[in-house]
């Protein structure tokens, strides 16, 4: 039997989508699919075409492969346009042939609509569609100053950022008196208007453009309605789009009245062998302009045309998150409260930029819509409420309340039914991604890989994670802790088989627990396991290689390629003395000097060659390191104590000096922060570090696993009244327990909040020893101590690894010729590029 | 036809830090040096400044294996860079220029552009 044809006129997304789903199905083998497109590029994604100012290709964007289209055996035709159509025969023309069908699928997709306005049609009035359109637009603004981008919604905000990125002037001019006028409400458009105007996009609302003439200042001149005129160098058009119905127009297919095929439930038109698909179909007088929609309607016809009438295109939901110029927008459901009865709930705090607004039933059960903007991270949990319609909580107010008001927390992924549509591109449910692991995926990439979600836009992507962890864990499934691609171990597993082979070399580790040379995730990690558990020196040849951009010239880099300099002065106390060596040394080396925010002294801008020399002044002086490069303990921050301070019950100064010289040097997963407060008043803020001490009248009150920094954490009262001895015992077990179980990069804070049983079960294992290994901690904690060197000082006493520090090992005298210098307040700092 | 290039000295074996990289001036600009003792070839040159940052800081990177591609990585904002192409891991658009490298005795050559001047001469 002789094979039927299969014709798709368009190669776009929606088309492309069509013909992935259609040949994998049975049908396929019956048909010779032809498919034509009037673009000269493979199906792309239109979604992201702006990335294409910024750097991607066609071929980062391209949704298939030609070896693709091969293997199927379809007939591809691109920058080939049909036509004509002649139903009656069912052929279709193009400029280079006539073909025979026998179905045929439209997915022409729309075309931008440009108001009639006169002088319209000049050079430099674009459009921004195809990757075409772009390229006309960029060489438009070769030699443009500024741009127009007609039409505030979705796409004209994403044009005119891109004009922006070609370093135009961009305005936008906007008929209606906000912008977004389909998705916002007039207090959600003003604050991204606002927005916006803040980012250097200028915006005009209530303006109607009647003719556009020869400029006198620029290329060209817009005249509005109200005498006013702007002058600009070039203009694109974004008015909304139409969908591109010619063909079947012309061909006599039923069409809507303002345009688009008319479609059924199984995306077929008026002629049983004729459906359309994607933005060009009509369905119940409504058009769909997002890509979701479309690749449901291409799932709906492969399905028909398999013979299943069970699947039905049934809608689409028609919520978007966005962010446009760097700007959160959301917009869900019913977002204008058309529903009768509709109640809103606004929080707007103009202070932040945040607006939100939830559109809930008149009996206040369900959520029928939502407005964000300035913040989208309420999103993905209110578009679960209303799309699965989850009754919502008592308050539903606390669904937008900052959290610090009494908001509720998001909805965990527990919280959501079976049926809840996780990504919206691919149609994926929660059901689907928990079908998928069941059927053997193990991670996120396999579920990725099966289901596709979260490979279209890319919406769903924190919230596909969270479901697929949270159902591996619920499987017992291990979520891989490797530490990288050449170690299949944790850190904790690292350090115990390091620890108990008396491991003493990466090398020796990579060739017995590891496979091929290392990578920058795991030569630190590894590096600092072995300074925890032999304390040799990080710069003895075979440790080089390992450390870190800090560690390895031990100096904080910065970012010209200058090191910042940072002595230890413990507990803040310093010598008049000393501190007139630091004048003099940044003096002489025209050092930037900064007071940190751990009650010490920052020099910045040394040289790599300087960085010796400098340390062997500050070393005379009676200076040692200061480990700010290194992972390992920073400052023990303290406040003026009893010796001064009116208030003070205890010697914080002295206990300060005291924890700084012990824990000095010692090399953990990641920086470690101490401070001390000499009386509850808490000057020294001890309760936002990894570990703080608080006078009493009895003694010392300990505090752990606090955290300052990105996500600040207030430390845990751990034991109280600890006399000097005890308190150093308690800390010395915390800190080693720490440093053997933490995973790399986690901060005690992390930590403990990982800590199976947590703020109790580490008082177990600390206090009350239930483990056993008290003794073993304090042990090589002391041994530690007793090893301790100034690495500063072994490296300038040593003419090898002082070797190391020449900028340029050919050329001692030449000079880094990308570092240049300004003064600003009386002191030498970088040039900045883009000042 | 190609440009005239020479094969400049630029240090010696002793200059090498194993499994590391060290910077040196050429008539091109700076070039880090690669050694990595445990593969075959062991000496590898790229660029030494970071096309991120616009800092001559490559040398400085951590070296190893993505893939059995050997990197480094740059010590300011962490992406690699194949010592073998200079293509950049993280965004294939971005390259640093690789020299070709040999050993010469106890000297280490660098394949780079001979100066305008010179070749004139020449
Ligand atoms: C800048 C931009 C940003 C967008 N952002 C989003 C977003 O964030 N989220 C979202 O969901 N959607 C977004 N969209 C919309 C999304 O791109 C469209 O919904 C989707 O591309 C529609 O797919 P389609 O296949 O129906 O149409 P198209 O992708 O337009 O494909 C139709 C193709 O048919 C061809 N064609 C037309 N007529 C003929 C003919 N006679 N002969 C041969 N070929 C023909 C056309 O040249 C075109 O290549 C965005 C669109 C743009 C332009
Ligand atoms: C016998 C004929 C030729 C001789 C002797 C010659 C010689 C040279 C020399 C000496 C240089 C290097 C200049 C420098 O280093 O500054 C050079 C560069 C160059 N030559 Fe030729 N050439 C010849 C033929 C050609 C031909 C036929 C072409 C092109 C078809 C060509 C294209 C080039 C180009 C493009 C460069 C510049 C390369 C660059 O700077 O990147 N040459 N040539
Ligand atoms: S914490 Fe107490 S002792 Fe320390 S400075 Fe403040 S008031 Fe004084
Ligand atoms: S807060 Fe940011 S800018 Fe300031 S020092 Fe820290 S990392 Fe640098
Ligand atoms: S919702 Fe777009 S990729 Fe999942």
């Amino acid at each position: 039997m002789s094979k039927k044809t299969l014709i798709v006129i368009g190669n776009g997304m929606v088309g492309h989508h069509f013909l992935e789903q259609f040949c994998a199905s049975p049908a396929a083998a019956e048909f010779e699919i032809i498919v034509f497109g009037e673009e000269k590029q493979l199906a792309y994604d239109r979604v992201h075409l702006s990335e294409y100012f910024g750097g991607s290709t066609h071929e980062d964007l391209a949704m298939g492969t030609l070896e693709w289209y091969t293997e199927q055996g379809i007939q591809l035709h691109l920058n080939e346009q049909v036509t004509g159509i002649d139903r009656e025969n069912r052929t279709l023309e193009t400029p280079r042939g006539s073909y025979r069908y026998d179905e045929l699928v439209l997915a022409t997709g729309s075309y931008p609509f440009v108001p009639p306005i006169q002088g319209n049609d000049r050079p430099h009035c674009l459009v921004y569609r195809t990757l075409d359109d772009l390229d006309a637009i960029r060489t438009s603004s070769e030699g443009a100053r500024s741009g127009v981008v007609v039409g505030g919604g979705l796409l004209g905000l994403e044009a005119a950022n891109a004009l922006k990125s070609l370093g135009l002037e961009a305005h936008v001019v906007e008929f209606a008196p906000r912008l977004m006028p389909v998705q916002l409400d007039s207090d959600g458009g003003a604050l991204l208007r606002h927005k916006i105007e803040e980012l250097g996009v200028q915006v005009h609302t209530e303006k109607a453009t009647t003719a556009i003439t020869e400029g006198e200042d620029a290329r060209l001149r817009m005249n509005f309605s109200d005498q006013s005129f702007l002058e600009t160098d070039l203009i694109v058009f974004s008015a909304g789009i139409r969908p591109q119905d010619a063909l079947a127009r012309a061909s006599g297919l039923d069409i809507g009245e303002r345009g688009g095929i008319v479609i059924d439930n199984h995306c077929t038109t008026s002629d049983p062998h004729v459906h359309a698909i994607g933005e060009c179909a009509l369905w119940e007088q409504k058009i769909f302009g997002l890509v979701a929609p479309g690749y449901t309607m291409a799932r709906t016809l492969a399905a028909a045309l398999n013979g299943d009438r069970e699947t039905a295109f049934t809608g689409a939901d028609m919520s978007t998150k966005l962010k446009l110029l760097g700007v959160d927008v959301g917009s869900i459901g019913d977002a204008h409260a058309q529903t009768p009865g509709a109640r809103n709930i606004r929080f707007n705090d103009e202070q932040a930029g945040h607006y939100r607004r939830m559109v809930i039933s008149e009996d206040g059960k369900t959520l029928l819509g939502a407005i964000l903007v300035g913040d989208n991270s309420h999103y993905d949990t209110l578009l679960q409420y209303a799309l699965n319609g989850i009754t919502l909580p008592e308050n539903p107010e606390t669904l937008i309340l900052p959290e610090s008001e009494g908001g509720a927390p998001a909805l965990g992924p527990d919280a959501l039914p079976e049926t809840a549509s996780i990504c919206s591109c691919h149609n994926v449910t929660k059901g689907d991604i928990c079908g998928a692991i069941d059927a053997g995926c193990g991670d996120l990439g396999s579920v990725k890989a099966e289901t596709k979600a979260s490979t279209g836009c890319g919406g769903c992507t924190a919230l596909l994670k969270n479901v697929v962890d949270s159902e591996l864990e619920k499987r017992g499934v291990e979520v891989s802790k490797d530490l990288c691609e050449h170690f299949p171990y944790s850190r904790q597993e690292l350090f115990h088989l390091v620890k108990v082979n008396g491991i003493r070399t990466f090398r020796t580790l990579i060739s017995q627990h590891g496979k091929g040379h290392g990578c920058d995730i795991c030569k630190p990690a590894v590096a600092s396991i072995l300074a925890t558990c032999w304390n040799e020196h990080i710069l003895a040849t075979d440790h080089v290689p390992l450390q870190d951009t800090n560690d390895t010239f031990m100096a904080n880099m910065q970012k010209n390629g200058t090191y910042s300099i940072v002595p230890r002065i413990p507990g803040g106390e310093i010598t008049p003395d000393k501190l007139i060596v630091l004048g003099e040394v940044a003096k002489e080396y025209d050092l930037y000097t900064k007071i940190t925010g751990g009650q010490r002294v920052d020099l910045f801008g040394a040289t790599l060659s300087q960085l010796p020399e400098i340390w062997e002044k500050l070393i005379a002086a009676g200076f040692e390191t200061g480990h700010a490069y290194g992972k390992s303990l920073r400052t023990v921050k303290s406040c003026v104590g009893s010796t001064w301070c009116r208030y003070g019950v205890q010697d914080s100064v002295g206990m300060a000096i005291r924890l700084e010289d012990r824990y000095k040097g010692l090399r953990a997963p990641h920086k470690v922060k101490m401070a001390v407060s000499g009386c509850t008043r808490e000057c020294a803020e001890a309760q936002s570090k990894d570990f703080g001490v608080i006078a009493t009248e009895n003694g010392w009150n300990l505090y752990v696993c606090g955290n300052g920094g990105m996500r600040p954490r207030h430390a845990d009262l751990f034991a109280t009244d600890l006399s000097d001895e005890e308190l150093i015992r308690t800390i010395d077990r915390v800190v080693m327990f720490y440093v053997r179980t933490a995973d790399r990069l986690q901060r005690t804070s992390v930590w403990m909040e990982n800590l199976e049983g947590g703020l109790e079960y580490l008082k177990q294992v600390v206090l009350e020893d239930s483990l056993g290994i008290g003794a073993e901690l304090e042990e090589h904690m002391e041994g530690i101590v007793g090893t301790y060197q100034c690495e500063w000082k072994t490296a300038v006493e040593d003419p090898e690894k002082r070797k190391r520090f020449r900028e340029f090992v050919n050329a001692p005298s030449q000079s880094d010729p990308v570092q240049e210098w300004t003064v600003e307040r009386g002191q030498r700092r970088p040039v900045l590029e883009s000042a | 036809m190609k440009p005239r290039t020479r094969w400049e000295a630029v240090c010696t074996v002793e200059d090498l830090v194993p499994e590391s990289g060290i910077a040196v001036w050429t008539e091109e600009g700076p070039v880090a040096v690669f050694y990595l003792p445990h593969r075959l070839p062991a000496l590898f040159a790229i660029s030494h400044t970071d096309p991120f940052s616009g800092s001559n800081v490559l040398a400085r990177g951590i070296t190893g294996d993505l893939k059995g591609e050997p990197v480094v990585a740059s010590p300011l904002y962490k992406q690699h860079f194949s010592l073998r192409t200079g293509v950049c891991l993280e965004d294939d658009t971005v390259r640093v220029k690789t020299y070709p490298v040999l050993l010469d005795g106890n000297q280490i050559r660098l394949e780079v552009r001979a100066n305008q001047r010179e070749s004139v001469a020449a």
